[in-house]
C-alpha cells in the first residue's frame, strides 16, 4: 500500500472560550493515502471541522503533528503557503465563500495568482470550470455569484480548488447547504475528480449517506476523538461503537435497524466526561449491558484509545477497522492513550 | 364523511417582485383529514413554503392568492383580518426552521408560550397558564423548569422543541412544520422527529410536513406530495411514492438520499442535472422536461400534463403514467 | 441575468486584467445608472456642479479688490440689491456678491480637503485596527474614543486658537477631530468582513495579508468609505462655518461662515439687511444638503443591504 499522503499524529486543539477551556480536538491519529476519500462523520461540536482546519494550519494544533507528503506542517508563512497549494478546501456555504464582488473567473483565478502559477491563466481557469461541470466555461466565467444557482456556486468553488491541481481536498460539509436534487451531482463530481486526478478527499459531514456514496473509509468522531474508523463497508456493515450504531439507526433511509435515539444534546467540548467520553449517552451503559459484561467501572472511569476490532480480517495498517469501546475491545489489548492506530492486530 | 382539516382547491399564489409577477404556486389541490399526515417535498423555490404562508396568510401584502383554502371548512381567504389571527394558532399553527430567529431573545421561553396561550384564551388564570406551559414543555420532552430560560441558553434542538410547544399552545387541529429539522444534527433531528410523531399520534394532530428531504418524510408521513415548479407532480402513500416513484422528478428526489448499505448506490451518488426553473420563465409544456431523463421529445415540450391516476390512491403528472404502461 | 453573459466574453484576445477592468467599468456604469434614476441624488449633484463651477470661475467674474474695505470706500454702505450691486453692500461698502463668490471657494476647499484628511486617517486607522486586531486595535480604538468623548467644538476652538487662523490650520483642525467616526465605521465593516467565509477561503488558498486586504477587504469597504466621505463634507463645511462665526476663521480669506459672522457683528439682522446674511446662509444650506443627498443615495446604491431593503 502507498505511503500516507497525510498523517495526523496525536493532534490536540484547545481554545479558550467564554465557558472556559474547550478541548475541541483531543488526540486524533489519522492517515490518508493518495486517491482515497475519507468521510469524517460526527455531530456538530465533535471537532471535525477544527480538525481539518488544523490540517491546513488555519488553526494551530496545541500539540501533536501533521505531516503532509513527508513534511511536517509548520507555522512559517512560506511553508504554509506551499502546503496551501497542495491542500485545498471546499466550504459548506458556497455563497459565503465566494466574494460577491468577484466574478467566478476571478474567484477561480485567485489561487493561481496567489501561487503565481505559470501559463495561460484563462486556459487554466476555463479548464477548471469545465472540469467542475460549468460548461461552456466562457459563459460562466464572467458571471457573479448571485447570478448563478447554489449548485453552480459550489461547482465554482470546487473549480477554484482544483485549478491548483491539489493532492488533497478538504471538504467541509460540501453538500449540506444544497438541495437534495443538487447533492448527488456535486458528490458525483467529487468522486469523479478522485478517479480522474487521483486527488484525495477528506470530507467532513454529518451525513452517512454521503459517506456511503463516495467514501472509501469512514472515521466517526465524538467529542474530539475518533471513536471508530475503517473501510466504509466495515463501518456501515458491521458498526462496532455504540455511537456509530446509534448514528446509523437514526438515518431515515435505513429501515432495517431499530431506531436508537440518543438522549441528551450534542455534547459540549468544554465539559468532557471522565472515563469513556461517550458513557453518559451510551446505550450499552444505559441498558445495563455494560454491567453484565463487567466493564461498567471501566466505562465510567477509564479513558481508552482506538483498538483493532477483534475478529476482523487485519488488512494493512491504514485500512484496519478500529474502535474505541470497552465493550468491543473487552478481549483485545487496550492501550490507554497514545498509539491507538499503530501496531499489528492481536491474534 | 369527516370534514377535512385543511383543503386547498386550485390554489394559485403569485408574488410581485420588482414589477414582475412571479407565480409560486400554480394550481394546487390538497386535502388533509383529521389526524392525517402529509409530507410536501420539493427543492427550494418549488412553492412548498409558499403554501404554508398562504394557509396562515403570512405572505407579503402585494401577493395575489387565488383559489380556496378551507381550514375546517372555513375559507381563510374570505376571513376578516381579526378572524385570521384567531384561526392562526387556534386552528393551524406553524413551526419554522431556524428556531433562533422565531423566538424573542430577551423574553423567557415560558413567558413566550404563556403569551400565546393568553392571547387566544383570555379566560385562563395565571396559575393554570403556568401549569399549562409546563405541561406543553414536557410534552415536547423538555423539563418544565426550563420555562425560566432564555432562548440563547437552549441548544438548537431544544429551541426547536420550544417552537413546537409554542405551536401547540392553542391546541390547533393542524400543525404545519416547515423544514423543522433542516439545520439540526442527525441525532437531534431524530429527537425532534420523534417528538413530532408522538404528538401527532397522541394529540391527534393533523400534520403538514414540508421539507426537501424526501427520506425524512417517508417514515413520518402517511401520504407524500412532491412539488415541482409550483405544482404537485406526484402524490400518494409515502411508502409507495418513495420506493416506487412514478414521476421522474420524484424518482430523482427519492434517490438523492441513498439507501445506506444498498450496493446499488455505493460509489454512485445520484442527482438531477440542471437547475430549478426560473418561475418567471417556466419552460413550455411539462416544466420538468428540460431536466427530465425520460423526456419524450415530440410530446413533453408542448404538453402540460396534469395529475392523472397512477395506481391505488396515487396520482402523477407525467406522460409516462397512464392506464397500461409502467415507469 | 442571461444578457450579462453577452457583455463580456473573455476570449483569448482579452487578458484577465482587461476582464477585471471591464467589470469595474460595468460596475461603475451600473452605479451611475442607479444614481441617475435617484432624483434626490441628481438634484444634489446639479447643485454641487453649479457651486463648483461658480467657485472655479470666480476670479474671472470678480476682482479680489472687491473684498477689501479700503478699495470700497467709494461705495455706498448698507445698499440693498440693485443694478450696481447685485446683492447689495455691507457695512463697509463691500459687494456682498463678491464676498459670496469668494466665500464659496473657501467653503468648498475646506470641506473637500478636510474630508480627504478625515477619510485618509479614518480609513487607515479603521482598516488597521479591524484587520490586525489585538492590542493594536485596542490602542487605536481608545485613541478614537478619546477624540469622540472630548467635546468636539471646544477642542477645535482651542486648536484653532493655538495654531492660528489660516485655511490650512482649519482644515487640519477639522481633520484631526473628525476622523474617529470614519474609523469606527470602517473598523466595524472590516471586522465583519474578516469573519466572512471568502476571507477564510483566501487564507486557505495561501493568500498573504496584503492580498486579503487588497482583494477582499478594501474593495468591500471602499463604497462605504466613499459614501461616508460625501457625508463628512457637510460636517466639515459646517465646522468651518462655526469656527469662522466664532471669529477663528482665516481673516484674509472670506468664507460663508465669516460672512455670517461679519453680518452678525455688524448688526445686519437688526438693520434688516437680509441681503448680507441670506446668500451665505442659503449657500451653506444648499451645499450641505446637496452633499448629504448625494451621500445618502450613494450609501443606498453601494450598500447591498440597504439596496435589498428598498
Amino acid at each position: 500500500m502507498a505511503e500516507p499522503l497525510l498523517s495526523v499524529r496525536d493532534v490536540h486543539v484547545r481554545f479558550a472560550s467564554r465557558r472556559g477551556p474547550v478541548h475541541a480536538v483531543a488526540g486524533v491519529d489519522l492517515d490518508v493515502v493518495p486517491g482515497e476519500v475519507l468521510a469524517l462523520v460526527g455531530e456538530s461540536g465533535c471537532g471535525k471541522t477544527t480538525l481539518i482546519r488544523s490540517i491546513l494550519g488555519l488553526v494551530a494544533p496545541t500539540s501533536g503533528s501533521v505531516t503532509f507528503d513527508g513534511h511536517v506542517v509548520g507555522r512559517g508563512h512560506r511553508r504554509l503557503r506551499r502546503l496551501r497549494r497542495s491542500v485545498q478546501m471546499v466550504f459548506q456555504d458556497p455563497t459565503g465563500a465566494l466574494n460577491p464582488r468577484h466574478s467566478l473567473y476571478e474567484s477561480v483565478a485567485e489561487g493561481l495568482r496567489i501561487h503565481k502559477v505559470e501559463g495561460d491563466e484563462i486556459g487554466l481557469v476555463h479548464d477548471a470550470l469545465s472540469r467542475a461541470g460549468l460548461r461552456p466555461a466562457a459563459r460562466y466565467a464572467p458571471r457573479y455569484p448571485h447570478e448563478v444557482s447554489g449548485g453552480q456556486r459550489q461547482r465554482a468553488l470546487i473549480a477554484g480548488a482544483m485549478a491548483l491541481s491539489p493532492r488533497l481536498l478538504l471538504a467541509d460539509e460540501p453538500v449540506a447547504s444544497l438541495d437534495a436534487s443538487i447533492r448527488g451531482e456535486i458528490l458525483a463530481l467529487m468522486r469523479g475528480l478522485v478517479d480522474d486526478t487521483g486527488v484525495s478527499i477528506v470530507a467532513v459531514t454529518h451525513d452517512l449517506g454521503l459517506a456511503w456514496n463516495i467514501a472509501d473509509r469512514i472515521a466517526v468522531m465524538y467529542l474530539g476523538r475518533i471513536v471508530e474508523i475503517g473501510a466504509t463497508e466495515d463501518v456501515i456493515g458491521d458498526p462496532q461503537h455504540p455511537y456509530t450504531r446509534a448514528l446509523l439507526s437514526v438515518v431515515p433511509e435505513l429501515e432495517a435497524m431499530e431506531r436508537q435515539i440518543l438522549r441528551g444534546e450534542t455534547p459540549d467540548p468544554s465539559r468532557v466526561p471522565s472515563g469513556c467520553r461517550f458513557h453518559p449517552r451510551c446505550p450499552v451503559v444505559a441498558s445495563g449491558e455494560a454491567e453484565r459484561l463487567g466493564i461498567l467501572a471501566r466505562c465510567t472511569g477509564e479513558d481508552l484509545a482506538l483498538a483493532p476490532v477483534p475478529g476482523a480480517a487485519p488488512p494493512d495498517r491504514v485500512h484496519a477497522h478500529l474502535a474505541a469501546c470497552h465493550a468491543v475491545s473487552a478481549d483485545a489489548t487496550i492501550t490507554a492513550g497514545g498509539e491507538g492506530s499503530a501496531g499489528a492486530t492481536p491474534g | 364523511m369527516t370534514e377535512a382539516v385543511l383543503e386547498l382547491r386550485d390554489l394559485h399564489v403569485t408574488y410581485r417582485a420588482a414589477g414582475v409577477d412571479v407565480p409560486a404556486v400554480r394550481g394546487v389541490d390538497l386535502t388533509i383529514g383529521p389526524r392525517d399526515t402529509l409530507g410536501l417535498a420539493g427543492e427550494s423555490g418549488c412553492g412548498k413554503s409558499t403554501i404554508a404562508g398562504a394557509v396562515l396568510r403570512l405572505l407579503p401584502r402585494a401577493t395575489r392568492v387565488e383559489g380556496e383554502i378551507l381550514l375546517e371548512g372555513q375559507d381563510v381567504l374570505k376571513l376578516r383580518p381579526g378572524k385570521v389571527r384567531a384561526v392562526r394558532w387556534t386552528t393551524a399553527a406553524i413551526v419554522f426552521q431556524g428556531a433562533l430567529h422565531s423566538l424573542n431573545p430577551v423574553q423567557r421561553v415560558g413567558d413566550q408560550i404563556a403569551e400565546a396561550i393568553e392571547t387566544h384564551a383570555r379566560t385562563r388564570s395565571r396559575r393554570t397558564t403556568t401549569a399549562r406551559v409546563g405541561e406543553l414543555l414536557e410534552r415536547v420532552g423538555l423539563p418544565a423548569r426550563r420555562r425560566r430560560e432564555y432562548p440563547h441558553q437552549l441548544s438548537g434542538g431544544q429551541r426547536q422543541r420550544v417552537l413546537i410547544a409554542l405551536a401547540l399552545a392553542c391546541e390547533p387541529a393542524l400543525l404545519i412544520a416547515d423544514e423543522p429539522t433542516t439545520a439540526l444534527d442527525v441525532m437531534v433531528q431524530a429527537q425532534v422527529l420523534s417528538v413530532l410523531e408522538d404528538l401527532q399520534r397522541d394529540a391527534g394532530l393533523a400534520l403538514l410536513f414540508i421539507t426537501h428531504d424526501l427520506s425524512v418524510l417517508r417514515s413520518s408521513c402517511r401520504r407524500l406530495a412532491v412539488m415541482y415548479a409550483g405544482r404537485i407532480v406526484e402524490e400518494g402513500p409515502s411508502g409507495a411514492v418513495f420506493d416506487e416513484p412514478r414521476h421522474p422528478y420524484a424518482r430523482a428526489l427519492a434517490s438523492a438520499f441513498p439507501t445506506i448499505g444498498d450496493p446499488a448506490s455505493r460509489y454512485r451518488p445520484s442527482g438531477l442535472a440542471g437547475d430549478p426553473p426560473d418561475p418567471t420563465a417556466l419552460p413550455t409544456g411539462c416544466p420538468f422536461h428540460p431536466r427530465c431523463p425520460v423526456v419524450v421529445d415530440d410530446v413533453c415540450p408542448s404538453l402540460d400534463v396534469r395529475l392523472r391516476p397512477a395506481g391505488p390512491a396515487r396520482e402523477a403528472a407525467c406522460v409516462h403514467v397512464g392506464g397500461d404502461d409502467d415507469g | 441575468m442571461s444578457e450579462l453573459s453577452d457583455v463580456v466574453v473573455p476570449g483569448s484576445a482579452q487578458s484577465p486584467r482587461s476582464v477585471a477592468w471591464a467589470r469595474r467599468r460595468r460596475a461603475a456604469g451600473e452605479v451611475w445608472a442607479a444614481f441617475r434614476r435617484h432624483r434626490q441624488a441628481m438634484a444634489g449633484l446639479i447643485i454641487l456642479l453649479a457651486v463648483t463651477v461658480m467657485a472655479l470661475v470666480t476670479p474671472l467674474l470678480a476682482d479680489r479688490t472687491g473684498l477689501s474695505a479700503v478699495d470700497s470706500l467709494d461705495n455706498p454702505v448698507w445698499a440693498s440689491p440693485s443694478g450696481d450691486f447685485f446683492l447689495g453692500t455691507d457695512n463697509l461698502g463691500r459687494s456682498v456678491a463678491v464676498q459670496f463668490l469668494y466665500g464659496s471657494r473657501t467653503s468648498l476647499l475646506v470641506g473637500v480637503a478636510a474630508t480627504m484628511l478625515i477619510v485618509v486617517i479614518g480609513s487607515l486607522v479603521g482598516v488597521i485596527a479591524g484587520f490586525i486586531g489585538g492590542w493594536v486595535d485596542s490602542i487605536l480604538m481608545r485613541l478614537s474614543d478619546w477624540f469622540l468623548v472630548i467635546p468636539f467644538l471646544p477642542l477645535a476652538i482651542v486648536l484653532a486658537r493655538i495654531l492660528g487662523p489660516s485655511i490650512w490650520n482649519i482644515i487640519f483642525v477639522i481633520g484631526v477631530t473628525s476622523w474617529p467616526y470614519v474609523a469606527r465605521i470602517t473598523r466595524a465593516q472590516v471586522l465583519s468582513l474578516r469573519q466572512r467565509l471568502f476571507v477564510e477561503r483566501a487564507r486557505a488558498l495561501g493568500a498573504s495579508r496584503r492580498h486579503i486586504v487588497r482583494q477582499h477587504i478594501l474593495p468591500n469597504v471602499a463604497p462605504l468609505i466613499l459614501a461616508n466621505a460625501t457625508l463628512a463634507v457637510p460636517i466639515a463645511i459646517l465646522t468651518e462655518t462655526t469656527l469662522a462665526f466664532l471669529g477663528l476663521g482665516d481673516s484674509r480669506n472670506p468664507s460663508w461662515g465669516k460672512s455670517l459672522e461679519e453680518a452678525y457683528t455688524a448688526g445686519a439682522i437688526t438693520r434688516n439687511a437680509w441681503w448680507y446674511y441670506l446668500p451665505a446662509g442659503i449657500g451653506i444650506i444648499a451645499v450641505v444638503l446637496a452633499f448629504t443627498m448625494c451621500g445618502r443615495a450613494l450609501e443606498e446604491i453601494l450598500d447591498p443591504r440597504l439596496r435589498e431593503r428598498r
